[in-house]
């Protein structure tokens, strides 16, 4: 790879020889909806990660809002001069800066959420396969509860117990999650466990943290990144719905599903922006992740390969 | 048959066990459980023997034996909210749940069946292809924001349904229910919907993908070579195939139709035990919570018996296993 | 004079695929006659499958059937609504399936499977339907008809499943039916139950039979007349005993070497150098040609069908003239 650089000619472009990772992107690639959906994600998220210097207001700063400009209608000019295109909330907060903040925060949950429950569930499982008698059995047994237990209710009744915050949700999410990255964890390595490499690398008597570091883990990555990429998907609309219940983030740090939450008392009074516009915020964040989701499944899955 | 249903009966009396000393736990480690299962507004002395009273002086062996002795009596704490028994408090709400439940589960066959039947047998039409993103969009879309844009268009902008509650409801069977008056099911047709939008799409998924894979068959082409009418062989000989995974799945996912429903009650303002455990939650209400987990628990365990059940009913393999 | 029971003109089923079109049947014709055996013999994708389906139209797309006349009892099965076909299908024309596994559906019972056949071509009392499911089931040598009928398939083994599905096809006493390698999943002492029973059923009804196979042995014992097929084309075809005896075309050759057999004890197994070539991009001439060990620069050319012997066709330019011992 490194000495075929960008800048190669055409001819040398043809003989290159095909690396996984360039056949994976350009399997990737034939679907155009996964790729849209691609692009809309890394839009999304960039925009969540500059929100401090493309957010019209801080939405945070109190001092910002002006009760007067509450609940004004997408398109008017507030008190401030500054235009609300997506209207404001009941405290007058501009519901575009809202939504580009609330994004950060929906995005940080889930991924961050996502991520830990990886680590977590992704050693349990791995232990799991390698250790195998007792302690598989018992960790598999807690996967399985786990899986027959509805998500939301589980989230639910711990952050009943944790009282809300980020930190809880986060928590709650991976408590509820981790048995995915378990459950993928341990399948794959124990197919992968009875491969001849594996035993050659036992004859060889390499240390067993290298055999599982730098034979087993590398093979459980494709469907880890399956799983993990639509976990998060879940994740963000678990932690929407949580939020939406009152028991997710505080009032302070408005989630999406907190400001559509805001917006469900003025919804009968036919002030629908409130929610309607960090609803949809919400649906293109996980559409696009499911969709990009969607095909990496298809792309890394061995099965569907000739 | 019957060493069958004994040995699912056993495994489902250890995971009700399991269930409930998770729960023990859960409640006892984490936080107080004096705070939790004593109201915040008693004195001391009334602390003092509501701790006698409950055995929270005795070790915690012992007390979880007091818990599953009680809770085997079918006392699960008393509301503080309300102060009435817990459990009596959620039975009370059940029956509006269960019959929101079943009306998105029913729903779900209703529409979901024949939209994927149609996309499996016609999977390059547009129609099809369009049935298959809408079904897409069903997972995505979070559901309480479905629930609203519902409201907002049905309730608020064209006024066709009401937009909250149970309606007018009738007492049979000693509970009352809201699909037995007009009212009611008007009341009822927006949470059943909303609540069975991931269901509908979950049902169109499995019904396309097997009829595709039936379709392929041998025995369906032999029953075209039979000199079948397609109605009998789509009817008969492939849907009675792709029952069977359809039928499992709505199944188990009816327990998490009642656990979604928490969502779905309070966008609504049904008033059943998804609404309840909400409220509860909110004013800290503990005994209620720990009540509210053992029924679903035990809920769920049923929900999983009558499913396996059903299956070896329905497929003459299993049943034979069964009697091995 | 009556018509023969089937007669089949030119035959041409083909494939249009996203790759190309695939030729499976390309010019196929022969004529089965009441109460005859024809057995279709060829190497697996030599379109002798495709065949039988065409003639009870089951083609799937991407396939279709792109010519020729299919002529059953004088009447073209090719240019007929799939309404009229349906009526045929399992009524004049049945058809027996491979793998007996795979035929029966598994959810259904064994008499709700027979007597919805039956109802679907003749309007009788649900008892009347369950009277011949019955009897068709004793016909082909399953004890307790009465109790058989209230079990799954899964109930059966692949031989009873077998004769189940012969008794399916036999319901409504067909004039031809078409059983595409009937035998192959099954045992060998069970597989000679089976083509003893077809062979006395032919007889006693009158039944046209085309039998798919692989298998020249099989053939050999059962059939009046065979013919070849080599991808999509009928390569031979004449009376089974002359064709076997002395085969005209290289490739029939070739097959009959291949069989093993006691008058061969001891020599090495004869066999067909290479493969079948695949059907989506096949070089013009003959298509064995590349297989044959006779093959010339006129083999480009595609030769034509062509009568050596009285009744005795094969479409090839230099057939064996004198018998070849085989």
């Amino acid at each position: 790879m490194s000495s075929t650089t960008a800048g190669a000619p055409p001819a040398a472009a043809a003989a290159r020889v095909e690396t996984p990772f360039r056949r994976f992107v350009s399997e990737f690639a034939e679907s155009r909806l996964a790729l849209l959906g691609l692009v809309v994600f890394a839009i999304i998220a960039l925009v969540a990660i500059l929100a401090p210097w493309i957010a019209p207001q801080n939405p945070y700063d109190l001092a910002q809002l002006d009760i007067m400009d509450g609940r004004l209608e997408p398109g008017s000019v507030g008190g401030s001069g500054i235009t609300h295109w997506l209207g404001t909330d009941d405290q007058g907060r501009d519901m575009l800066s809202g939504i580009i903040y609330g994004l950060r925060i929906s995005l940080t949950v889930g991924a961050g959420s996502a991520i830990l429950a990886c680590l977590v569930g992704a050693s349990l499982g791995m232990l799991a396969a390698y250790a195998g008698g007792r302690t598989d059995s018992l960790i598999m047994r807690l996967v399985d509860l786990q899986l027959s237990f509805p998500a939301i209710l589980a989230a639910l009744m711990i952050l009943a117990f944790l009282g809300k915050g980020i930190l809880n949700v986060v928590i709650a999410l991976v408590v509820v999650e981790w048995a995915y990255y378990a459950r993928t964890v341990r399948g794959t390595a124990l197919v992968e466990r009875r491969r001849e490499y594996i035993e050659a690398a036992q004859c060889l008597a390499l240390p067993t943290h290298r055999i599982i570091f730098r034979h087993l883990l590398p093979n459980c990555l494709p469907p880890l990144i399956v799983v993990g990429t639509m976990q998060i998907a879940r994740a963000i609309a678990l932690e929407a719905t949580l939020s939406f219940l009152g028991l997710g983030v505080p009032i302070t740090e408005p989630s999406l599903g907190l400001l559509i939450a805001n917006g469900y008392e003025y919804m009968l009074s036919g002030k629908y922006w409130i929610s309607f516009y960090p609803g949809i915020a919400l649906l293109v964040t996980i559409v696009s992740i499911n969709l990009v989701g969607d095909q990496l499944r298809d792309v890394l899955n061995p099965r569907l390969k000739k | 048959m019957t060493v069958f249903l004994l040995r699912r009966l056993i495994q489902a009396a250890a995971v009700v066990l399991a269930m409930s000393l998770l729960v023990f736990l859960g409640v006892y480690a984490i936080g107080d459980p004096v705070e939790i299962l004593i109201s915040p507004e008693a004195d001391q002395i009334e602390r003092e023997r509501a701790i006698q009273a409950l055995g929270l002086d005795l070790p915690l062996w012992q007390q979880y034996l007091v818990f599953l002795g009680n809770a085997l009596r079918g006392d699960l704490g008393r509301s503080f909210v309300f102060n009435e028994p817990a459990l009596q408090l959620i039975l009370q709400r059940m029956p509006a749940t269960l019959e929101l439940a079943v009306g998105a589960t029913v729903a779900a066959l209703i529409i979901g069946l024949p939209l994927g039947l149609y996309a499996g047998l016609r999977p390059n039409s547009t129609l099809s292809k369009g049935i298959m993103a809408g079904s897409i969009l069903g997972f995505s879309l979070p559901t309480f924001w479905v629930g609203l844009m519902l409201i907002m268009v049905f309730a608020v902008q064209l006024g066709w349904l009401p937009s909250t509650g149970r309606g007018e409801t009738v007492e049979v069977l000693g509970m009352r229910w809201s699909f037995l008056t007009a009212n009611g099911l008007a009341h009822m047709v927006m949470p059943a919907i909303n609540l069975s939008l991931f269901k509908i799409s979950l049902v169109i998924r499995l019904t396309r993908a097997g009829v595709r894979e039936t379709m392929l068959m041998d025995y369906v082409k032999f029953a075209r070579a039979k000199g079948l009418s397609p109605t009998r062989i789509t009817m008969v000989h492939v849907f009675k195939n792709i029952l069977i995974p359809v039928v499992t799945v709505v199944g188990l996912e009816f327990g998490g139709t009642i656990a979604f429903s928490v969502v779905t009650e309070s966008v609504f303002a049904w008033p059943g035990m998804g609404k309840l455990i909400i409220d509860s939650i909110n004013v800290l209400d503990r005994p209620v919570m720990v009540a509210y987990l053992m029924i679903i628990v035990l809920m769920f365990i049923t929900i999983n018996l009558i499913v396996d059940i059903t299956y070896s009913l329905l497929d003459p393999r299993v049943r034979l296993e069964g009697k091995a | 004079m009556t018509p023969p029971t089937l007669q089949v003109r030119n035959l041409r089923t083909h494939f249009f695929t996203r790759a190309g079109v695939v030729k499976a049947v390309d010019d196929v014709s022969f004529t089965v006659d009441r109460g005859k055996v024809l057995g279709l013999v060829g190497e697996s994708g030599s379109g002798k499958s495709v065949t039988g389906f065409s003639i009870l139209g089951l083609v799937d797309p991407p396939g279709r059937i792109a010519g020729g006349q299919i002529l059953f009892k004088g009447q073209d099965l090719a240019g007929l609504s799939e309404e009229a076909m349906r009526q045929l299908r399992g009524n004049r024309i049945a058809m027996i399936f491979q793998d007996p596994m795979m035929t029966l559906n598994p959810v259904l019972r064994i008499d709700t499977q027979m007597i919805e056949t039956v109802l679907a071509h003749e309007k009788v009392s649900r008892e009347e339907a369950r009277q011949r499911a019955r009897d068709a089931l004793g016909q082909v040598g399953i004890p307790s008809p009465e109790e058989r009928l209230r079990a799954y398939p899964h109930q059966f083994s692949g031989g009873m499943r077998q004769r189940v599905a012969i008794a399916i096809a036999l319901l409504h006493k067909p004039d031809l039916i078409v059983a595409d390698e009937p035998t192959t999943a099954l045992d060998v002492t069970i597989q000679g139950q089976i083509l003893a029973e077809a062979q006395k059923l032919c007889a006693d009804f009158g039944t046209a039979l085309i039998w798919i196979t692989h298998d020249l042995s099989v053939v050999a014992g059962l059939a009046d007349d065979i013919a070849v097929m080599y991808a999509g084309k009928v390569v031979e075809q004449g009376p089974v005993t002359q064709v076997l005896d002395q085969p005209l075309h290289p490739y029939t050759v070739g097959l009959i070497g291949s069989v093993p057999s006691r008058n061969k004890r001891g020599e090495p197994l004869r066999q067909i150098p290479g493969m079948t070539p695949s059907l989506l991009n096949l070089p013009a001439g003959c298509a064995f040609r590349a297989r044959c060990p006779r093959a010339e620069a006129r083999c480009a050319e595609p030769p034509p069908m062509a009568e050596y012997r009285p009744g005795r066709h094969a479409r090839c330019i230099h057939p064996y003239e004198e018998a070849v011992a085989a």
